[in-house]
């Protein structure tokens, strides 16, 4: 087994994002899989996205979703009056440890033996495969690259298409490895495996898990788009159904759907929808033939309610998980999902991290950017990303101890008295002019001295050197001159 | 206090001092540009939208439609439908094909998934089921799956024939969430089904048959 691949646990490797990154930038093959990949998937969402038809959809996006969070608390107690009335048992938790004790009771309460899981990002936020394999209970992926990946013991690295870093080559070495299948390259042949493989465990699973892209609250409705069809089979084939999601996941009505799905589906793949558009209202009823005796439902702060408490902050929870931002990023398409080391790469990791895991856990994150703005351009639910970055930036600053309206867990971890006095001192400078021009005078004299190497930044360029007279010396030098030209 | 509570108190915490905003959804983002004009414009849109991801389309009438299923269940060799025969479009079909020298056998989803769960995952070649209607803009089946017509009748056979309605295709789907009044009531499952089923996972290399059916047929009724 290919241990040494497996990303660690979020805590550790997020902290060394920029050795990460490091060694991301020297993969040639990762950086081929990435760019071809974002690529497409930038030009497919071009094509069917016109200019007139994006922009005012981007604006009811966001004004639903701004309007579900202005009355979040809210939502969530109908959602979940709606969800028992029509039978879905509704659990909440505070942590990933109390989600997974959630999905282990019923477990353990229905002896279940094997899982079956849909995709969602969530249950890669609870880390609940380890969590059920801990327990002896099989738990497995559906999707096919989640399926791929978990083979090889990674993490997604992309939140769409997990497996976007892998080529055919190594899924194709992958599946002859673990599965003694002969080795092809064939796409179409390598997914029939998999379909083979994984229809024998629905049959089997005890209990099927999804994640939510759509939570109604009008009609107490769990909706989930998806290609494949293994979204369905995990909720309708095993007898029972946990579904787990986000707090943030919630809308206020059935029509709020239709700008967000429209927007969702094109922005991620550029498709006018998916294959599967699933929208379950309750367990099976009396009458009916197949679906789960049991569904359950799992609502998951896990630090989001953080990000709400800031008016700035709680935008992030705009976020309907499109990937866009990842996949016009050029930090993320350079360095790939892994280096970011946490469950949500890119600009969306890069602003929800901090809250999920502590800034001082992701203290890198909100400058893994160069803050070039196109994934606050391409969010279909418009959120300022890049402002949230700097915001971020600046929380990360601060004094640790300083008093703040909604402190951020881990705030100030990149705080150093060192380089706060130096921007002190950079203030000064700027604020005097008898100082400023001291200083540039100063700077400007002693040019020579400035050192050859300077970091990362004369391995590729000329080292900077202060010209030889400032630019305020050389204008009035060109005043006097044209004063001296009118007077004669 | 229960984590409920601790969340929600958070929450309204957050919240201290603020108003909901109010509903500005404008009806006309998510219709306007999704509008077409006739039966005959929906349906090309339909056609273009489920072809261009290998959806097949069978153009028929209410008079031919079992002879079309019959010629296509015959082309593949299949010889077993999975069909509501409680209902009228199965009726119709037993009654078609009584009498004819070679014909599939017809068999309904007349029992509980548990009962018979490898059965319908090994050996059910196809099956054909009625759609609720279409969506233009997206070209979509809607599905909601009922006792008769169970949820997985869509999903687990590798051929998936849906019955579809000419009349019963609209623009777009704020038009029919509001037409049909589905927020007043909505079914254990709706689905909305856009093509087989199919996956981009490996190399975004699309290839059809990931989970579920391998080929969608849509049997289209264009004078019903
Ligand atoms: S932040 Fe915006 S672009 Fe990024 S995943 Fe979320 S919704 Fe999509």
């Amino acid at each position: 087994m290919n241990q040494a691949a497996r990303i660690p646990a979020v805590e550790l490797s997020s902290r060394q994002l920029k050795a990460n990154a490091h060694e991301a930038l020297n993969d040639a093959q990762l950086r081929t899989n990435m760019r071809t990949a974002m690529d497409s998937l930038i030009a497919k969402r071009l094509a069917v996205m016109p200019e007139a038809e994006r922009e005012p959809l981007r604006e009811l996006g966001n004004h639903v979703r701004a309007r579900a969070l202005s009355k979040l608390p809210e939502l969530l107690e109908r959602l979940e009056a709606r969800l028992t009335a029509n039978g879905v048992q509704v659990h909440w938790a505070e942590t990933v440890e109390e989600a997974n004790a959630v999905v282990l009771d019923i477990a353990r309460r229905r002896r279940a033996r094997a899982v079956i899981k849909g995709k969602s990002m969530v249950s890669e936020e609870m880390e609940m495969n380890e969590a059920l394999e801990a327990e002896g209970i099989e738990s497995l992926e559906s999707d096919m690259g989640e399926y791929i990946i978990q083979l090889d013991h990674e993490k997604p690295t992309h939140i769409i298409m997990p497996a976007i870093h892998k080529n055919a080559r190594q899924v194709a070495k992958l599946f002859e490895q673990h599965l003694g299948e002969p080795y092809t390259e064939d796409v179409d042949e390598l997914i029939q495996t998999g379909r083979r493989v994984l229809r024998k465990k629905f049959l089997d699973a005890d209990i099927g898990v999804s994640g939510v892209n759509f939570a109604i609250a009008e009609t107490g409705t769990l909706l989930l788009v998806e290609n494949e069809g293994n979204g369905r089979m995990s909720t309708t084939v095993p007898p029972v159904h946990i579904a787990v999601t986000g707090i943030e996941k919630v809308v206020e009505n059935l029509r709020d759907v239709v700008p967000l799905l429209s927007l969702l589906t094109r922005s991620a793949l550029g498709q006018p929808i998916t294959t599967y558009v699933n929208m379950i209202s309750g367990p099976r009823k009396a009458e009916e033939r197949d679906g789960p005796e049991e569904v359950h439902l799992v609502l998951l702060d896990n630090g989001r309610s953080q990000a709400f408490m800031d008016a700035e902050l709680r935008q992030t929870l705009n976020c309907i998980r499109c990937g866009a931002c990842m996949n016009h990023c050029p930090v993320y398409t350079r360095i790939g999902g892994r280096a970011y080391g946490t469950v949500y790469p890119g600009p969306i990791g890069a602003i929800i991290s901090p809250h999920l895991v502590g800034l001082e856990n992701a203290p890198d994150h909100p400058s893994a950017s160069s803050l070039c703005g196109a994934c606050g351009e391409v969010c279909p639910v418009k959120i300022p990303i890049p402002d949230i970055l700097r915001r971020l930036r600046e929380e990360n600053v601060k004094p640790p101890a300083a008093a703040s309206a909604h402190p951020l867990r881990g705030q100030g971890s990149k705080y150093s008295p060192g380089e706060r006095s130096l921007w002190r001192m950079w203030v000064r400078l700027y604020t005097s002019p008898r100082l400023y021009r001291a200083f540039s005078f100063a700077l400007t004299r002693l040019r020579r001295l400035t050192p050859a190497r300077l970091g990362p930044w004369t391995l590729n360029h000329a080292p900077p050197r202060p010209a030889s007279r400032s630019l305020h010396e050389l204008a009035r030098e060109h005043l006097d001159h044209d004063r001296r030209g009118a007077d004669r | 206090m229960s984590a409920r509570e601790r969340i929600l108190a958070k929450l309204r915490s957050g919240l201290a001092g603020s108003i909901p905003r109010p509903d500005d959804f404008e009806p006309a983002v998510v219709t306007e540009p999704w509008r077409y004009p006739d039966r005959a414009a929906r349906i090309e849109r339909l056609v273009e939208l489920m072809s261009a991801v290998q959806t097949r389309f069978e153009r028929t009438t209410r008079a031919d439609w079992p002879t079309r299923v019959l010629d296509l269940l015959e082309a593949r060799g299949i010889d077993r439908l999975l069909v509501a025969t409680g209902m009228a479009h199965g009726a119709r079909l037993a009654a078609h094909i009584e009498g004819l020298a070679k014909a599939p056998s017809l068999f309904a989803y007349d029992r509980p998934i548990e009962a018979w769960k490898s059965e319908l995952f090994d050996s059910v070649p196809a099956s054909l089921t009625t759609t609720r209607g279409a969506i233009a803009a997206t070209g979509s089946l809607i599905l909601w799956p009922s006792a008769d017509e169970p949820r997985l009748m869509s999903l687990v056979p590798p051929l998936h024939i849906a019955l579809l309605e000419a009349s019963r295709i609209q623009d777009n789907l704020h038009e029919v969430i509001e037409t049909e009044g589905w927020a007043a009531g909505m079914p254990t499952n709706a689905l909305l089904i856009s093509g087989p089923s199919k996956t981009a996972d490996i190399e975004q290399v699309l290839a059809y048959g990931a989970h579920g059916p391998a080929e969608l047929v849509v049997v289209l009724l264009e004078d019903a």
